[in-house]
């Protein structure tokens, strides 16, 4: 056993407080990831892209709520930097809108799955023997659905508002992390520190809350950032399929999906590319932040 | 490796047994139930439990799932009553069209995924592996119907190259008699599954070069291209094997998105259309095949795997 694990070992076995030793784990895993050029730009364009989802409204103001026909369509000029779609939205205060949706819906859907799978996860891994095997089997089960198939039918089932899409993505998207939760547990459940907390009493629950979860984080917290990346494009299908919210809230995917209505009658390039292209730009920055995360985080372990 | 066989096809069943019981649950959660978004707002009371009784609704749910599976197992998956065909005639004449997609467009992705995932591992840390490396993320975070819209408005609508529509057939072979029709359709698709091929094969001959056969490959003298392509590339397959296996859920996505894009009329369009018609039977017997497919693949990769690496023993 190496240093770094002893003193792990012994920290948790001492009842010292976690917060010491994720600090060293987290301080460790940012030296890796600063060095990552291409998270450290992804990191940057998503601070941009909540600043100008959130606050930009505040500054550029446009009116998101009536329609206005008199603007139908109209080319980008002073008043409309981005012009107008098809019922006379500005469409660059429509993209702060519908990016508020889209990043909202990913990253609640992405918090749902995560919490939700991992403590599936750990619990089944921990569990062992015939539980773990029946709840892994509901895990396969879930993962063997075709998602997309299920989405569409839950979709069209429930009328969609913002919240239902979040559990209609989260609902599947848990089993992928519950698999991966596991199988980290699998291999900490034997650890020293673990069975000390069995040894002394403590309750299995404990165990998983305050041992074993801690310890999967790095895992966890990759999962999440591909979970929001992954969320965003299934949230921009439905808005695609006509499934997404409903208007006049509106998110990118629905409003590239209407913009895209008219991609043969003329150049209306700014219903098209604006959208389509910040839903690329976020969902590589959260893909880059994400791979850069699993090197910081692997990076870790190779050191134990 | 038999006993391995039977526990790992058992378990297959069990998962069957649960998928389906949840999709046939799912239908139920329709508002007012299954019947009532089937014959809409307006269907009488009567009529309701007229079509509940017919539909075996009004008996209990592990009853109506007996009944149903029973079906399923004599081949008998349901009838349109939109359509007024039955589900197996609407998947037999689907199932080949959207196969072709699928076939087509996975072999154009692996011809490119795979030999660049090779380079990209050689060469890593070049100029050319960056830049393969963007491109991989781009095909993971670009929606497939925008790629596909975007590729109609340049090669279809712009510059007249390629039909902007799949081929408008109902027979495979006239389908692929209109091989210019098909290019859209089937590089969209490729270039979706092109970044989960080659960013598998790159860490996966990564992960082979480091191996000690390699360094004894090496000091026996073998050149570096018999090293790559002898032995690491081989190793590195096994795993794209049991990828293809795990990969038929990503596939049936890509294939829905593409359909409904290209308007290629194979069972993702049905599907599609079945949803927005509230067409309960063909939502039901479409997700049973595709979810039968997903189990089946699944099993062929864990015992593809278990054949192809010798290490591997149950």
């Amino acid at each position: 056993m190496s240093e770094a694990q002893v003193v792990a070992a012994t920290d948790a076995e001492l009842g010292l407080e976690l917060s010491d030793k994720p600090r060293g784990m987290f301080v460790r895993a940012w030296e890796v990831f600063a060095e990552n050029k291409l998270a450290l730009a992804g990191l940057s364009f998503i601070a941009f892209i909540l600043l100008f989802c959130f606050v930009g409204p505040h500054i550029y103001v446009t009116n998101q709520t009536n329609t206005d026909l008199s603007t139908y369509l109209c080319t980008p000029s002073g008043a409309h930097l981005l012009g107008c779609d098809d019922v006379g939205y500005d469409e660059l205060g429509r993209l702060m809108v519908g990016g508020q949706t889209s990043l909202e819906v990913g990253l609640a859907a992405a918090v749902v799955s995560v919490l939700v799978g991992t403590l599936y996860g750990a619990i089944s891994g921990f569990a062992g023997g015939f539980v773990d095997a029946l709840m892994m089997r509901v895990v396969d089960a879930g993962l063997s659905l075709p998602s997309l198939m299920i989405i569409i039918i839950l979709s069209v089932i429930f009328h969609p508002t913002p919240t239902t899409i979040i559990f209609i993505i989260a609902v599947f998207y848990w089993f992928g992390v519950a698999r991966l939760v596991r199988g980290e547990t699998l291999s900490l459940r034997n650890r020293e520190y673990v069975q000390a907390v069995k040894v002394i009493g403590g309750r299995p629950m404990r165990s998983v809350l305050k041992h074993i979860v801690p310890n999967a984080i790095g895992t966890i917290i990759v999962q999440a950032t591909f979970a929001v990346a992954d969320s965003i494009l299934t949230l921009s299908v439905l808005g695609f399929l006509a499934l997404g919210v409903a208007p006049p809230a509106t998110d990118w995917g629905s409003m590239l999906s209407s913009g895209l209505q008219y991609i043969q009658g003329g150049n209306y390039w700014w219903l098209i590319y604006p959208p389509g292209v910040l839903i690329i730009l976020t969902c590589i920055s959260f893909n880059f932040i994400g791979d850069a995360l699993r090197d910081a985080f692997e990076t870790r372990l190779q050191r134990r | 490796m038999v006993g391995f066989l039977i526990r790992r096809t058992g378990q297959a069943i069990f998962v069957l047994i649960l998928v389906t019981a949840a999709t046939l649950g799912l239908v139920h959660l329709f508002p007012g139930g299954p019947v009532r978004a089937l014959l809409g707002d307006r269907a009488t009371p009567a009529l309701i439990d007229y079509y509940n009784h017919i539909y075996g609704f009004d008996q209990p749910f592990y009853v109506q799932y007996i009944k149903w599976v029973n079906q399923l197992l004599h081949g008998n998956l349901g009838f349109s009553d939109k359509l007024n065909v039955s589900v197996v005639t609407l998947i037999s004449t689907d199932l080949p069209k959207t196969m072709v997609l699928v076939l087509l467009g996975t072999l154009v992705s692996l011809l490119f995924g795979i030999p660049l995932g090779v380079y990209q591992a050689v060469r890593r840390n070049s100029v050319a592996d960056y830049v393969l490396t963007g491109v991989s993320f781009l095909g993971y975070s670009t929606p497939t119907f925008f790629l596909g819209l975007v590729m109609v408005d340049w090669f279809a609508v712009d510059s007249h190259v390629f039909p902007a529509f799949g081929p408008q057939s109902s027979s495979v072979i006239s389908i692929l008699g209109q091989p210019r029709a098909l290019v859209l359709p089937v590089f969209t698709y490729a270039f979706l599954l092109y970044a989960l091929w080659s960013r598998y094969m790159r860490s996966s001959v990564l992960d082979n070069l480091v191996q000690d056969y390699v360094r004894t490959a090496r000091a026996k003298g073998a050149t570096e291209r018999r090293v790559v392509w002898r032995h690491v590339f081989r190793n590195s397959l096994v795993s794209i094997v049991t990828l293809l296996g795990l990969s038929i859920p990503t596939l049936i996505t890509g294939a829905i998105i593409i359909e409904v894009v290209f308007n290629y009329s194979g069972m993702g369009l049905a599907f599609y259309q079945a949803a927005i018609d509230n067409d309960f039977e063909v939502l039901l017997g479409f997700t049973v095949i595709a979810t039968t497919a997903t189990i089946v693949g699944n099993l062929l990769a864990d015992v593809g795997y278990a054949v192809l690496d010798p290490r591997v023993r149950y």
